[in-house]
């Protein structure tokens, strides 16, 4: 059972029948799939994708999908965070020349405890690294999923009669509409002769 | 895809597969997701009496929790000297525990150690209920749980000043939650593909809007899969220090002290092999309980439980190792405040917690230098609970022993719990135990996407040996 009903969901979006997603297929293994994504890339296109129950090793080689960058974008959080901690243990710590111009409540009230100093880089390192790392953690997690675009309540390939076995057993691969040379008819055909079963032209 | 070497078969009884039987992916799906797909009656009753008994002991615990907050946390035994006693022990040792759980899931994964994938998920969870019930000692020690947002800077005008960050319980603050974070986030991240599998299997409209809102609408796509290794290989990256630095900063509370016995620079790695090799007997108690209760056998095979006794072998001798090292440095530094700590530990009022952790962290492991005790169930399971008392006594013995003989023999004193120390303590055990139950049965308890990758190389490496003719090429 759908957790939306999709034709409603469809309506709302102006989805008609008319439009196409994309030609799909199915594989049982992931070698066919790896094999499959290979030829049909060869063949010329170059909008493919696939969705597999698990990450299929060689699947973005044969398919020609880029690296991830979201590593580069994560590193720029994580420096964000060390500053954020330098910054805070700083100013309640050790800014006391300016404590006048600071707002009621966000003032620093310095202590001497110990007689250690109000602040230093050695007492930060902790605060420093567990900042760094919940700002990096958080970076990621959202990264991800703005990224990848998800979430999302609909997809057209929901409208393929066996998406819900991508999560489960079944290999697909997909051949967007958006590709230049994309020709429901043909395309349909070449996905059934690198061998895909249950070749469908996906509507959305 | 990469070409899978084959697996030498004089040497299939040694490195057995981890996913036996070449069974296909649609079985696999199968049997992780019926146990969450149940219905009331079908799940064992053995479950549901357990589940009803230690979910009573919650409500034991919230009504300790109760009491104390109305009443103060003079109900404790906390006394002069001892004015750190059950409750840091306790926090230390659920804290302690968690670790495994990260360490299995980050480390582990770091590493390629392909054995992790059926016991990950699992472990990931005890490491959040682990760190929820520690959570609960220092909120509660408090003494007035409701001011808990002190502990964080958050600008407020009824305290008028911020924390002190020079003191190693502020830097426990932000330990602890970003630990709690990261984990939380990791364990979703990699729940996130399954979930989706739990959705497209849904024949009920609720269950089909619980596991459809937790699954973001993923879909499995290629595109989709490369940032998300990608995403779980920087959490796994990061989780990795911070495991480490998370006991390294409990540590600290004792080590930048200068108490006998605490002020000491092997604190750090000391906390952490033994936070490491508590969690790993936790894992291995909650393991074999739900491999007997929702037969798990074929997926968490015996080749999983002797890693994880070899990792407890080398764990508990690293903290043995430990033990010796401190009487050492305490001999050898010349400080007799030092040496008469250490001689108190072994031989003084708290004797028999001293020979309890010796006995069960440091000797009782090394019976897993033995292949047949460490493939024996109820051995592994037996060890596995001494381990847990081992390392909660531990924890009690280095905090209690060091406080019950101060500088001034005036102030000496000795520890009692009261009835509400130990009852909170029990409860924090239902809770865990409750939470992970809960958790067994309505979220998949195996990492169904890792186990079908792992079971799609072995389908190559286990391959039965191809005719001749085809060898050639």
């Amino acid at each position: 059972m759908p957790q939306f009903d999709i034709e409603q969901i469809k309506d709302k979006l102006g989805i008609g029948e008319d439009k196409v997603y994309a030609a799909m297929g199915s594989f049982t293994t992931p070698e066919e799939l790896v094999k499959a994504g290979r030829k049909v890339r060869e063949m010329g296109y170059t909008k493919l994708d696939a969705m597999t129950p698990f990450p299929v090793h060689g699947i973005d080689d044969a398919l020609g999908i880029p690296y991830s960058k979201l590593g580069w974008v994560v590193i720029f959080f994580s420096i964000t965070g060390t500053c954020l901690a330098l910054f805070l243990q700083w100013y309640t710590g050790g800014l006391q020349m300016i404590k006048n111009l600071i707002p009621f409540g966000l003032s620093p009230y310095p202590l001497v405890i110990g007689g250690k100093p109000l602040f230093d880089f050695s007492f930060s390192i902790p605060i420093d690294f567990e900042l760094t790392v919940a700002f990096t953690a958080l970076a990621t997690f959202y990264g991800l999923w703005i990224t990848i675009g998800l979430p999302r309540m609909y997809h057209p390939s929901m409208n393929y009669r066996n998406a819900h076995r991508a999560t489960d057993d079944r290999f697909l691969l997909v051949i967007e509409a958006t590709d230049p040379m994309f020709d429901a008819q043909r395309a349909s055909e070449h996905l059934r002769s690198v061998g895909a079963d249950e070749v469908e032209v996906v509507a959305g | 895809m990469s070409v899978a070497v084959r697996q030498d078969p004089a040497l299939i009884e040694t490195n057995p597969p981890l996913v036996p039987g070449r069974r296909d992916y649609h079985d696999l799906t199968e049997q992780i997701s019926t146990i969450v797909e149940a219905k009331v009656y079908e799940t064992p009753k053995k479950y549901w009496v357990t589940l009803s008994i230690t979910s009573s002991i919650v409500v034991l615990l919230l009504s300790m929790l109760t009491y104390l907050a109305v009443t103060g946390i003079g109900v404790w035994g906390n006394n002069r000297p001892i004015g750190w006693a059950w409750d840091i022990t306790n926090f230390v040792f659920w804290i302690g525990i968690g670790h495994a759980g990260t360490l299995i899931s980050a480390i582990l994964f770091l590493f390629r150690q392909k054995w992790r994938t059926s016991i990950n998920r699992s472990a990931e969870a005890m490491t959040l209920f682990a760190v929820m019930c520690a959570a609960i000692f220092p909120l509660f020690h408090t003494g007035r749980p409701w001011r808990a947002y002190w502990l964080f800077p958050v600008p407020n005008t009824d305290l008028n000043m911020w924390q002190n960050f020079r003191s190693p319980l502020i830097w426990d603050v932000f330990a602890v939650n970003t630990y709690l974070m990261v984990s939380i986030l990791f364990w979703y991240t990699g729940l996130v593909p399954d979930v989706a599998t739990l959705r497209d299997r849904a024949k009920s409209k609720i269950r089909a809007w619980v596991y459809g809102s937790l699954a973001l609408g993923w879909r499995g796509s290629a595109r989709h899969w490369r940032h998300y290794e990608s995403a779980y290989l920087i959490l796994a990256g990061i989780s990795t220090p911070l495991v480490l630095s998370v006991h390294s900063v409990v540590s600290f509370d004792f080590a930048t002290s200068v108490i006998p016995g605490w002020h000491t620079t092997i604190f750090p790695p000391y906390f952490v092999a033994g936070a490491i090799f508590s969690g790993f007997a936790m894992v291995m108690t909650l393991l074999l309980i739900s491999r007997w209760l929702l037969n798990l056998q074929n997926l968490i095979t015996m080749k999983h439980l002797e890693n994880m006794n070899k990792i407890m072998l080398v764990t508990g001798s690293i903290v043995g190792y430990s033990y010796a090292t401190e009487f050492f440095i305490a001999w050898y530094s010349g400080d007799v405040y030092e040496q008469f700590t250490f001689w108190n530990r072994a031989f003084g009022p708290y004797w028999w917690a001293a020979w309890t952790i010796y006995t069960c962290n440091a000797f009782i492991p090394q019976i897993f230098w033995f292949k047949k005790m460490r493939t024996s169930l109820w051995v592994m399971f037996i060890v596995s609970i001494t381990s847990n008392i081992g390392m909660w006594f531990e924890r009690f013995v280095i905090i209690a022993t060091s406080l019950t003989r101060d500088f001034l023999p005036t102030s000496w004193g000795y520890f009692h719990p009261t009835w509400v120390d130990m009852l909170t303590l029990f409860g924090t055990f239902g809770l865990f135990f409750t939470l992970f139950l809960l958790f067994a049965r309505f979220l998949p308890m195996i990492a169904m996407s890792e186990v079908k990758g792992v079971a799609a190389v072995e389908r190559h490496t286990f391959a039965p040996p191809e005719p001749a003719a085809e060898e050639v090429h």
